[in-house]
């Protein structure tokens, strides 16, 4: 489903700022794998998910997706068969509009915009029986702007609406970061359900190991723009948090120096 | 006195298409189009050199609001494909207009006084039905025929194509390209990751929203019966006073309501520039600087106003708490 092939990607090369954000990455997914991605901060986990999304392009190396090589893709074009939720929840949905105005945004997605025809009946009730889904009561508030709605609310609505158009690839980038522990649960829970209701491959990147562990069917450690460590479905059954930092110490020899990967619980 | 807020009406109701495009633009699309003051005379020159030549009016008419389409195009591409800055691109398209649109023209000024106009031509069918004389009968009712406007075919025939217009625009902005366009303004990275190409809305809206400008442009120099290369000058202020004193006075979120809002701002406008006209001591020249006055007020005055008004609440809160800790001191003392 997803392949990458010799990925390099080097930041200001020939300056004093130069710094390689991937070295060689080499990665294949199945369809309806669900990787989660860890790493210290500048691991190249955020620069591996851009090029998957088309905001970044590689030095070397292609992309594949679904049996296309998408390596120069632009974002636009790629984004028909690829779902994102980003970092912050402002991001993903459009302040002023409404809830149901965003829904069809999303659905735009599969199919040509028409400039004949607006939200119709049809679509209202599909909106809202996915809405439901949520179980955040907003199938009732298809009129409310999203502005209106919280944090945890609007990452839900980002959620739903990168996956229910059932993109082929869906990219999480930290999308509970930013939320306070009660949402990021609810996020968390969110995410299981959608990507298995609707059989997504998905890369999520996370900064917190226990979520890495207990979501998804693969792991892969990053550090210094390659993958360090991974782990496939039986391995990852049995890993714990311990596990996989002495796996990091293992592999480089140092500790993982990320305080965010080892106070979080 | 009350002609003059005939007149008001009038033009108010001619530039309320003009103040539509700057909506577009300053307000959808999240982007401060200075074309405007270009592209309104390029939709009057157009118009007005068809009609010299003898071309149709309703022609003439509809092609001054293409002329103004391919001016927002053009802005809209300096933009997007040039990565120039939208003020600058906005600038740069108004000072290449002026040149031209002398092109277009061949002098500063085209007089139409003889010509068969889109106005002229309403005049005669509306003369031929003679419904002056049914609108004038309410006047007569309530004995105030004197104060009756000469003919109503200007304000008629406005209403008509402002509400076409408005219709029009408020059925596309809720259809599916339409929610896309103002969800471009809204929140671009967010529509450009549900793949769209959020450059070729912006083209697009700044071409709708210019062809409006246009459109208005070419009614204009058709009610005054003359084309001028400096009639624009100002144009974006006075579509953004529309905008802003409808907003305030008039404003909701609904696409209709806001629509709506703006066409009456456009009117209140011309009702204010009117009355200042007729104060003593202000002359025509002085109209620019109220206009620039009229909108700083209206973008300074609310949120003046939500500030006091959030710290009368906060004192009042205040003294309620001081109030009840006095209370309660005052029980424990005894």
């Amino acid at each position: 489903m997803l392949q990458l092939n010799n990925i390099h990607k080097t930041f200001y090369p020939n300056t004093p700022d130069e710094r390689r954000a991937l070295n060689d990455v080499s990665q294949c997914l199945n369809p309806g794998d669900f990787v989660t991605i860890i790493g210290s901060n500048g691991a190249g986990k955020s620069t591996l998910l851009n090029m998957l999304a088309g905001t970044l392009y590689p030095d070397e190396g292609d992309v594949w997706i679904d049996g296309k090589n998408v390596t120069a893709m632009p974002e636009e074009k790629r984004a028909k068969f690829i779902g994102r939720v980003f970092q912050n929840p402002l991001m993903g949905t459009a302040p002023g509009m409404t809830i149901e105005e965003n829904m069809m945004i999303s659905l735009g997605r599969t199919k040509r915009r028409s400039i004949i025809s607006g939200v119709t009946k049809k679509t209202r009730d599909r909106f809202r029986e996915h809405l439901s889904t949520l179980e955040i009561g907003l199938e009732d508030r298809l009129n409310s702007k999203v502005g209106l709605l919280s944090g945890g609310e609007r990452q839900a609505l980002s959620l739903l609406m990168a996956t229910f158009t059932e993109p082929k690839i869906l990219l999480l980038d930290e999308h509970t970061a930013a939320l306070d522990p009660s949402k990021e649960s609810l996020i968390i829970n969110l995410t299981k359900d959608l990507v298995e209701k609707h059989k997504l491959t998905t890369v999520m990147v996370t900064h917190q190991m226990e979520q890495a562990i207990e979501l998804g069917n693969r792991l892969w450690m990053m550090d210094e723009g390659n993958v360090i460590f991974e782990a496939d479905e039986n391995k990852k059954k049995d890993l714990t948090v311990p596990d996989l930092l002495n796996e990091f110490e293992k592999v480089r020899g140092r500790r993982m120096a990320n305080d965010r990967a080892l106070l979080a619980k | 006195m009350v002609g003059a807020l005939y007149g008001a009406v009038e033009s108010g109701l001619i530039y309320a298409i003009m103040a539509l495009g700057v909506y577009i633009s300053f307000r959808i699309l999240d982007f401060p189009d200075l074309t405007v003051d270009g592209s309104f005379v390029t939709g009057g020159a157009v118009s007005s050199v068809m009609i010299v030549n003898g071309t149709n009016p309703f022609i003439a008419t509809l092609a001054g609001a293409f002329a103004g389409l391919l001016a927002g195009v053009l802005t809209g591409l300096l933009h997007t494909k040039g990565n120039i800055n939208p003020l600058l691109a906005g600038i740069l398209m108004m000072i290449a207009l002026y040149s031209v649109n002398l092109r277009l023209m061949g002098q500063p000024n085209i007089p139409m006084l003889n010509e068969t106009t889109l106005f002229t031509t309403l005049s005669s069918w509306w003369q031929s039905m003679n419904l002056d004389g049914l609108l004038l009968i309410p006047f007569e009712w309530f004995g105030i025929a004197d104060y009756a406007p000469r003919t109503f075919y200007v304000i008629v025939s406005m209403i008509v194509i402002v509400y076409l217009v408005k219709k029009l625009l408020d059925f596309f902005l809720r259809t599916e390209a339409g929610i896309t366009l103002r969800a471009t303004g809204d929140n671009q990275s967010m529509v450009r990751s549900f793949s769209t190409n959020t450059n070729l809305y912006i083209v697009a809206g700044m071409g709708l929203s210019n062809a409006l400008v246009g459109l208005s442009g070419a009614l204009v120099v058709q009610f005054n019966g003359f084309a001028d290369v400096n009639l624009g000058v100002g144009m974006i202020i006075i579509g953004l006073a529309s905008v802003i004193i409808g907003e305030v006075l008039f404003g909701k979120d609904k696409i209709v309501r806001m629509t709506l809002a703006v066409i009456l701002g456009s009117i209140v406008y011309r009702a204010i520039y009117s009355l200042a006209l007729r104060v003593e001591f202000l002359e025509a020249s002085d109209m620019k600087l109220i206009t620039a006055l009229i909108v700083a007020s209206a973008l300074v005055i609310p949120n003046w106003l939500d500030k006091t008004n959030a710290k009368r609440q906060f004192k009042k809160s205040k003294k309620a708490a001081l109030k009840q800790k006095g209370a309660v001191q005052h029980a424990s003392a005894k």
